[in-house]
């Protein structure tokens, strides 16, 4: 008895162990970049354009840059992620065809992010003649994030039992309708998740927009899809190494930025979420 | 007695290489309890779902044979399965309540077909709920979450769903394995009634249950239609050795 009394709380101590590991350097990162960065936002920092070679002025270009792009990426992979997972759980039979399809969509998720940059660069910046734009850095970000999508939103649609497309079938219900009004709506804070992680992700990426879109030094407004911009990733990327004498509290000011604005997109999901869990429930 | 409502001519089934059903041949008269019986495994579910054509979702079935309803191949290329399904009802083994309230659960079917009307899905609400006999005890509590009902008033609930859309057919697979005595009865009180105007088959979940209800009674035994009389005759007196030893409660 006493034996495994002991063992019991040496696991316990070795688990919290585990989770203190990974929480605390998190925790550290977040907490240095909060406190020396917070000198660097007011008002300025936040709405104006960057002088000075960027050593002084603000990001406002950078963080447009990157809410178009999110945006545009979401418009993208949401219908074409979740169009995807619809087809893989609903409709598609099991052959090899889609077992392949679903492999690559396994493998097309640990593909790093600069082959990614690559491919837009070859295909819709050069190919396609979007040239470095927002168009082509969308796509090549919606590119990257659909695997995420894709087999999160499939997961999140097979979790729904099969009982309920029957049911939904034998009230007179076509295919599409079962999954219209039932299967989707049950699904739907699952998608979300998936959603959220892969547009979270496209925020934060680097290399991707590196060769399609980001532009080193813009200090105005993109003027339509077909312009460059600046991009919070990419900008940080330029304050830490390509400009000599930037101001330190510049630099960690932008990833603040851009940190706030990723754990915002996250927490607004976790509350649209939760949202839909509350209203449907089975 | 009049022509069938539905014919099953010589209909065999398979899942993968799994013989489910071997050459069925059975008339289901119209407006009469019909009881597909026998122990587990015998293809009684099976058949049930090949009279409203959800054995289509099953993906490696094979059937052969032809089952006519009024007289039309359902299996005929063109066939408005959607459509099928409403004249032919279904309730399950297991209550399953869609997401949502009460109402929305009664008004699923006639939505999907199109129905918006709101005097008129209030109606059908009503209508349905009282033939389920349920009405009573959910009037108050329309707009409330169907799942909160205990089990055998969602089990009631399925079976308004399906009258919802006014089927012709209402097939029933073991509808009150699940539910307590009273509640049994009350459904088979229900379905006593509803005999007067629907074409009821049901799997019972009991040899009591279906010498209760039988108008007709068709006897299966691993995949194969032992026999199969009208009334209660083949409780009392059956003619195969095999349907005697299970009603007498040797096997089973």
């Amino acid at each position: 008895m006493r034996n495994r009394f002991v063992a019991q709380r040496v696991g316990f101590a070795l688990l919290t162990l585990a989770a203190l590991v990974v929480v605390i350097p998190i925790l550290t990162i977040v907490a240095t970049i909060f406190i020396r960065g917070a000198a660097a936002i007011n008002w300025e920092f936040l709405t104006a354009m960057p002088r000075d070679g960027m050593r002084a002025g603000g990001i406002f270009p950078a963080i447009v840059g990157t809410i178009v792009l999110t945006l545009g990426t979401a418009i993208v992979a949401i219908p074409l992620g979740v169009g995807g997972a619809i087809y893989l759980s609903e409709y598609a039979r099991d052959t090899w065809l889609t077992r392949s399809i679903r492999l690559a969509i396994i493998n097309l998720a640990g593909i790093p992010s600069v082959v990614y940059g690559l491919f837009g660069l070859g295909l819709f910046v050069l190919l396609m003649g979007f040239g470095t734009s927002i168009v082509a850095g969308s796509l090549t970000l919606a590119i990257m994030t659909l695997p995420v999508i894709i087999s999160t939103a499939e997961e999140a649609l097979r979790a729904v039992p099969t009982e309920f497309r029957t049911v939904s079938a034998s009230l007179g219900g076509t295919r599409w309708q079962g999954i219209r009004y039932i299967v989707l709506p049950q699904a739907l804070p699952g998608i979300i998740t998936g959603v959220i992680l892969g547009l979270l992700r496209a925020a934060g990426e680097t290399a991707p927009i590196l060769f399609t879109v980001a532009a080193f030094y813009l200090p105005r407004l993109p003027r339509s899809p077909l312009d460059q911009t600046m991009a919070l990733p990419y900008h940080l990327y330029v304050v830490s190494t390509q400009v000599p004498g930037m101001p330190a509290k510049i630099q960690f000011g932008t990833a603040l930025v851009l940190l706030a604005l990723v754990l915002s997109l996250n927490i607004g999901a976790t509350m649209i979420r939760s949202y839909f869990r509350r209203r449907r429930q089975w | 007695m009049s022509e069938p409502k539905i014919q099953i001519q010589n209909v065999s089934y398979a899942y993968g290489d799994q013989q489910v059903l071997r050459n069925i041949t059975l008339d289901i008269p119209a407006r009469a309890i019909t009881v597909l019986f026998g122990p587990a495994g015998g293809g009684k579910t099976t058949l049930l779902r090949l009279l409203n054509r959800l054995n289509d979702l099953v993906e490696d079935g094979r059937m052969t044979g032809r089952i006519l309803l009024d007289g039309a191949d359902i299996y005929a290329p063109g066939f408005d399965v959607p459509g099928l399904r409403r004249r032919v009802g279904m309730v399950f083994a297991l209550p399953l309540p869609l997401p949502g309230t009460i109402r929305e659960n009664v008004t699923y079917g006639p939505k999907l077909a199109g129905l918006r009307d709101h005097a008129r899905l209030d109606e059908i609400v009503e209508r349905s709920l009282r033939q389920a006999a349920l009405w009573d005890e959910v009037k108050d509590r329309l707009d409330s979450p169907a799942n909160a009902l205990s089990g055998g008033q969602q089990q009631r609930l399925c079976i308004a769903r399906s009258l919802a859309l006014e089927p012709e057919v209402l097939l029933l697979d073991e509808p009150t394995s699940g539910l307590d005595p009273i509640s049994t009865a009350k459904v088979e009180g229900s379905l006593l009634i509803l005999r007067e105007q629907y074409t009821v088959v049901i799997v019972p979940h009991s040899v009591q249950q279906a010498s209760r209800i039988a108008d007709y009674a068709a006897f299966f035994l691993m995949g194969e239609l032992v026999e199969h009389q009208p009334g209660k005759r083949i409780f009392t007196t059956p003619v195969d050795k095999r349907t005697e030893d299970y009603v007498t409660g040797r096997f089973g």
